[in-house]
Formats: C-alpha cells, sequence, structure tokens
C-alpha cells in the first residue's frame, strides 16, 4: 500500500444488516488517494452493500466509514456533502430519461454546485468529448445503446469533478461488443489519477489499472493484495475456486 | 422462380369492404347469428329514437330556454363580458393548437370552424356578431401561432395561467351595484345569478386547478417521513374517498359556515367549489401516488448520488416523470369531474342540470322531461368526448404517458 498519502476512505468494522440478515459482516478498507481497489466476489457476497455505504445509499448500524475526513452518520449535511465528492455509476445506468444528455449532466452541477449553466454546458461538452461521444449532447438516453448510455452515466457522474468514482458492476448490463468502449474510459479514468473503487468481474481491467483487489464472500473480505499476488498466489482456497471459475469463462 | 409480387390473395381476400365483413362479423356461425341479432336490435333502437326525435318530440322547449342552459340569470345586458372570455379561451386554443400539434389542421378546421358554423344557424344577431368574433379571435390566434411558433410559445403558456383568473373576473365584474345606477360594463353579478353550463364550467375548471396542488401535497405527504404529516395525508385521503361526493357537498353547504368566524357569509357556489376541490384532491393524490410508486428506485438513487437534496429529486427527477405517466389519468378524473358538477343541482345551485329542472318546473313547459334531459345528455356527452378526444390528440402529439 501507498504510504506517502493519506487515506481518503476509511472504513472500520462496517456492519450491515437487513432485517436479521447480516449482510457486511466487519469491513475494514482504507484507500488512499488516486488508488485504484477492485472488488470482486460471488453473487449476494455484500459487493453492492458495501460500496453503496460509502456515499450511504445505504445505511451501515456498526462501525465507521470516513469519507474524505468526513464521518457518515445521519447529519443529512454531511451526507450531502459526502455525495458531492463521490460519484457513482450503476449496472442499470439509472440515466435520467425525461432529460437529454446535456440536461443529464448538466442539472447536478447547476442545482448543487451552483455553477451557471453556460460554464456548466461548457464543462459537459468537454466530459463527452472525453467520453468519445460529443455529438449525442442533445438525444434523450434512450436513443442511446447501451454502452453509450453508460459511457453518459459516467460522464454525469465526473461532471461533479468528484474526489472518488465508485463502480458498481459497470459493464455487467452491456452486450460484450459495448464493455470495451467503457472499459476503455474506465482505464483511461484511472490513469489520470482518479479515486476509484470499482465492482467487477472484468479480470483484464484488474490486471490493467488495479493497485489493490478484494475478493469478499459472505459479507466479510476473505482475501485481498496486488493484482500480481492475487492472480498468481492466492492464499486462500475460496479465491482459488471463485477464480478458477470466472477466468474459465 | 416466380416474382412473388405476381401473386394474389383470393378473390374474397382482396376487396376492403368484404373482407372486413367476412374477418369481422361473419367468420362463423355463431358469429353470423350474432351480427344479425345486434344489428336487428341497434335498427330498431335507432329508429324508434329517431321517430320520437323526429315526430314527437317538441324541441321549442331547447330552443327557447337556450340562453339560460348556458348561462342561466345572468344579465343580458353584461353578457359581452362573457363573450369576451370565451373569446380570449379560443383565441388561446388556436395558438395552442398551432404551435402543439401542428400537423393537425383537422383539429383546428372543427374546433375552429364551429362557431363559423354556428353563426348560420338561426340565433340573434346580438349572437351571431359575438360568434363572429369568437372565429376570428381562434382563427387570429391560430395564424399567430402558426407563423411564429417559437416566440410566442411563453407569452402563450402565460395566457393560459392567467386564463382562469381573468375569466373568473369578467365574469364576476368590479364595481357593486348601486340601485337607481344604470349598471356599467362591469358591474359585479352576483353568483347566484351564475348557471348554465357557465357554472358547470367554472366548478370544473376550479375544481381541478385548486385540486392539483393539494392533492400533490397530499400525495408527497403519504411518503414523508415525518409520521404525523404522513398520518393526516392517509387520513385525510381515505375519510374523503370513503364518503360520497353528494354528502361532501352537503356539508360544505351546511357545516363549512359553522368553522367560519361568524358574520362573514361566504358563497354558496364558493362552498360548491371548495367541496368539490377537497374531494377532487383526495382523488388526485391517489393516483399522483401511483405515478410515484411507477419510478423506478435507481432514478432516486442516482439522484442522490450526485448529492440533489431530497426536495430537489422530487422536483427535477422524481416528479416530471411520475406526471408524465399519469396524464391520461387525469384528463380522466377532469373529465368525470365535468360530469360530477351535476351534483351540485342536489344542493340547489342552478349548473347545467340544475337549470333543466328549473326549466321543467315553467308551467308552459311541464311534462317535457324527455327532451330536456335528452338535450342535457347529449351536451355532457359532446363535451366529455371533445375534451377526450383533445387530450388524446395533444397526448400522441407530445409523447405523453410513454416513458
Ligand atoms: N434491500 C435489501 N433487503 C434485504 N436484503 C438485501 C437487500 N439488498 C441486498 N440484500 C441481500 O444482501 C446480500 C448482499 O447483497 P449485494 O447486493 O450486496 O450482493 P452483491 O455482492 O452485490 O451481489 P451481485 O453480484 O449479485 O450484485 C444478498 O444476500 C442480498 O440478498
Ligand atoms: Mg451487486
Amino acid at each position: 500500500m501507498n504510504n506517502t498519502h493519506p487515506a481518503i476512505i476509511t472504513a472500520r468494522e462496517v456492519h450491515k444488516w437487513y432485517g436479521n440478515f447480516h449482510a457486511l459482516k466487519g469491513i475494514n478498507m482504507e484507500v488512499s488517494k488516486g488508488e485504484v481497489i477492485v472488488i470482486f466476489g460471488p453473487s449476494g457476497s455484500g459487493k453492492s452493500t458495501f460500496i453503496r455505504t460509502i456515499n450511504r445509499l445505504e445505511e451501515h448500524q456498526r462501525g465507521e466509514i470516513l469519507v474524505d475526513g468526513i464521518e457518515l452518520t445521519h447529519d443529512v449535511r454531511n451526507i450531502e456533502t459526502v455525495r458531492t465528492e463521490t460519484g457513482m455509476v450503476f449496472q442499470q445506468f439509472n440515466l435520467f430519461p425525461h432529460l437529454t444528455v446535456m440536461q443529464n449532466i448538466t442539472l447536478a452541477p447547476i442545482q448543487v454546485r451552483n455553477w451557471k449553466k453556460q460554464q456548466a454546458e461548457e464543462t459537459a461538452l468537454q466530459l463527452l468529448k472525453r467520453v468519445g461521444i460529443p455529438e449525442q449532447a442533445n438525444k434523450f438516453p434512450g436513443q442511446l445503446s447501451g454502452g453509450q448510455q453508460q459511457r453518459v452515466a459516467i460522464a454525469r457522474a465526473l461532471a461533479m469533478q468528484p474526489k472518488i468514482m465508485l463502480f458498481d458492476e459497470p459493464t455487467s448490463a452491456l452486450d460484450p461488443e459495448m464493455i470495451k468502449e467503457v472499459l476503455d474510459v474506465m482505464v483511461e479514468l484511472a490513469k489520470s489519477g482518479m479515486t476509484m473503487i470499482v465492482v467487477t468481474h472484468e479480470m483484464g481491467f484488474a490486471r490493467a489499472v488495479a493497485n489493490r483487489m478484494f475478493f469478499f464472500d459472505q459479507g466479510q473480505i476473505v482475501e485481498s493484495g496486488s493484482p500480481e499476488e492475487i492472480f498468481k498466489a492466492p492464499k486462500e482456497e475460496r479465491t482459488k475456486l471463485f477464480l478458477s471459475q470466472i477466468l474459465s469463462h | 422462380m416466380q416474382n412473388p409480387e405476381t401473386i394474389l390473395p383470393p378473390i374474397t381476400e382482396r376487396s376492403g369492404i368484404l373482407r372486413w365483413l367476412r374477418h369481422n362479423l361473419f367468420n362463423t356461425w355463431s358469429d353470423a347469428i350474432l351480427t344479425v341479432v345486434s344489428a336487428s336490435l341497434i335498427y330498431w333502437l335507432v329508429k324508434s329514437l329517431l321517430t320520437w326525435a323526429i315526430t314527437v318530440a317538441e324541441w321549442d322547449v331547447v330552443v327557447a330556454n337556450l340562453r339560460l342552459f348556458m348561462i342561466g340569470q345572468f344579465p343580458l345586458e353584461q353578457v359581452g363580458r362573457l363573450w369576451v372570455a370565451l373569446a380570449f379561451l379560443v383565441f388561446l386554443t388556436g395558438n395552442s393548437l398551432a404551435i402543439w400539434d401542428r400537423k393537425s389542421y383537422l383539429a383546428a378546421i372543427l374546433i375552429l370552424g364551429l362557431p363559423v358554423f354556428l353563426i348560420f344557424l338561426p340565433f340573434a344577431p346580438q349572437t351571431r356578431i359575438w360568434l363572429g368574433v369568437l372565429a376570428a379571435a381562434g382563427i387570429l390566434g391560430w395564424g399567430l401561432g402558426y407563423s411564429a411558433p417559437q416566440s410566442i410559445k411563453r407569452s402563450v403558456a402565460i395566457g393560459w395561467l392567467i386564463a382562469l383568473p381573468i375569466f373568473v373576473l369578467l365574469t364576476r365584474g368590479f364595481t357593486p351595484a348601486v340601485e337607481d345606477v344604470p349598471s356599467t360594463a362591469l358591474t359585479i353579478v352576483p353568483t347566484n345569478l351564475w348557471g348554465g353550463l357557465l357554472l358547470t364550467f367554472l366548478l370544473t375548471v376550479v375544481a381541478n386547478i385548486f385540486s392539483f396542488p393539494l392533492g400533490l401535497l397530499l400525495a408527497l405527504g403519504r411518503r414523508s417521513e415525518l409520521p404525523i404529516i404522513r398520518w393526516f395525508s392517509i387520513g385525510y385521503i381515505e375519510l374523503v374517498r370513503g364518503v360520497p361526493l353528494i354528502t361532501i357537498l352537503f356539508m360544505a353547504q351546511l357545516m363549512l359556515p359553522l368553522f367560519v368566524p361568524g358574520g362573514i357569509d361566504i358563497d354558496r357556489v364558493l362552498r360548491a367549489m371548495v367541496g368539490m376541490t377537497l374531494f377532487s384532491a383526495a382523488y388526485l393524490a391517489e393516483n399522483v401516488r401511483g405515478g410515484l410508486q411507477a419510478i423506478p428506485k435507481g432514478q432516486f438513487e442516482a439522484a442522490h448520488a450526485l448529492g440533489l437534496s431530497g426536495a430537489k429529486t422530487m422536483y427535477f427527477i422524481i416528479l416530471p416523470q411520475a406526471l408524465r405517466l399519469i396524464i391520461p389519468i387525469l384528463v380522466g378524473q377532469f373529465i368525470s369531474m365535468f360530469k360530477d358538477t351535476a351534483l351540485v343541482a342536489i344542493v340547489g345551485l342552478f349548473d347545467l342540470l340544475g337549470i333543466a329542472r328549473t326549466v321543467l318546473s315553467q308551467p308552459e313547459f311541464i311534462g317535457l322531461h324527455r327532451e330536456v334531459y335528452a338535450f342535457v345528455s347529449l351536451f355532457y356527452w359532446t363535451l366529455s368526448y371533445a375534451m377526450s378526444y383533445i387530450s388524446q390528440r395533444l397526448e400522441t402529439s407530445l409523447g405523453l404517458g410513454v416513458r
């Protein structure tokens, strides 16, 4: 781990229950500025739940989470601050279907950051160029392909100029030929120094840009390490088994 | 290989009408029998009805009381105000048709042509002049909208916003009536003289417009995290929905005065408007709730993840989608409210139905129930159907009701 940078995300002994179901059983994780973290593991292991506690889409019941020095508690102002500093990209894109691509991207900067419309639109256009679809600005999400929609979703998150980007299986809902165009954008983002936490089973992506990988199973971190360590010499049986399953596909 | 285009279907399949008849009416033996039986039934019904309408019915009762049916006892010398108000609405309608439904000339011709058509009926000269004004306003509005749709869009929207206040103000007037002084162009006409279609129209529009914000608040209140607000909303909605409108109208007439400090007399028409608004709001709240529930959770999450507050998420993301989704339902509610206004006749107001009852109580028109109620029914039906047709057109041309 890179100890010269202070931690930008700290999770200590995070527990989460859905009713009686214990979904997160004491998660510990420190993420430094600029790090790219990949989380993987079987379905239902709590990957989404954990990544969603970081911007408080889910509430944790024990332990503490600090994002950029702000602790996530019931304080609504803290939560909104953390959310403006944290971008999130969902498996199902979740674009706003009644707004154009441009409006999707500029809404939050204008409403939350109080930017002027013109400034927001200029930034949005630059972001659309960065994700490779500047010509789609005035279309509605329903008129775009899945890969284009997900790239708009990334641009929308980036428009808030977040310090951290969270990705929850961003390519799982995409047809194979569109996965690459989204991964390319994410690789570029990782190389630009963005702090990223990515839930994904795209091991090629993990190999290329991840600093560390975390294997989740049954609400716990079973194993963590650099991609080198995880792919070449996994310590735990469960990690080995899971990797052999997904890599054989 | 043979060119597929040269193969024709069998003769019976070629002619449009024959094919349609065969497929839809005479496909099987039982179909054929049903067709013949229902055709005879319809023939017999229509024939009896027409025979009655043409040979027996005395339509004089409608012709003689047409003004009562339209505006009740509204003083004749003030009628010009109503025509002006109507002309403003027709003007806006022309504008809107040209801006938002450009391609459909048929709708424009039908709606704007109606006053032109009416001019040729044997109305009083005064009426015909005003009908001419209506036609001119409509055509002028349409032309304006057609030639500069983008630049006047905003003014038209504002026009609709102020249309109701203008209409009510013109109907009511400003200057108090003073005895022995001749009334001016804007002398106040008390609401007990408002009647007929005019009153029906005002009741419908006022109740619907004011119930909208109220219903919206109730729908949001029902989802509130504050228990008091939630319980109040649920309590209100369930209470009102469990009571017939007519009882609410009675209560508004009889009980509203109890809640108001003594001495202040609330207008009877206003009481009916309040009653209908409160009633309509509960149903509207449930419709809005349905729309809100149809919005996927991911929309809330995406908005929250961007840092939008709860209120901004509602305003910018959720409500626009939810309301768009339920516009057809809202139009349905509007139309059913239009018909429900007939209940105010029972609490003694002179709306379309109330006027029908007064007309029937005049000695010279006794026993003409069939004619009067047939006319009133036909009138309600025509207006309901017209509203439903226009809204469907607008829905398709605005792409509403689909996600
Ligand atoms: N809202 C909820 N209510 C109850 N249980 C839930 C809820 N959300 C998730 N769970 C449960 O919590 C566990 C962890 O879910 P989570 O979505 O975090 O898994 P995941 O690792 O992201 O799986 P996947 O790869 O399928 O997305 C699962 O067993 C799931 O059934
Ligand atoms: Mg998941």
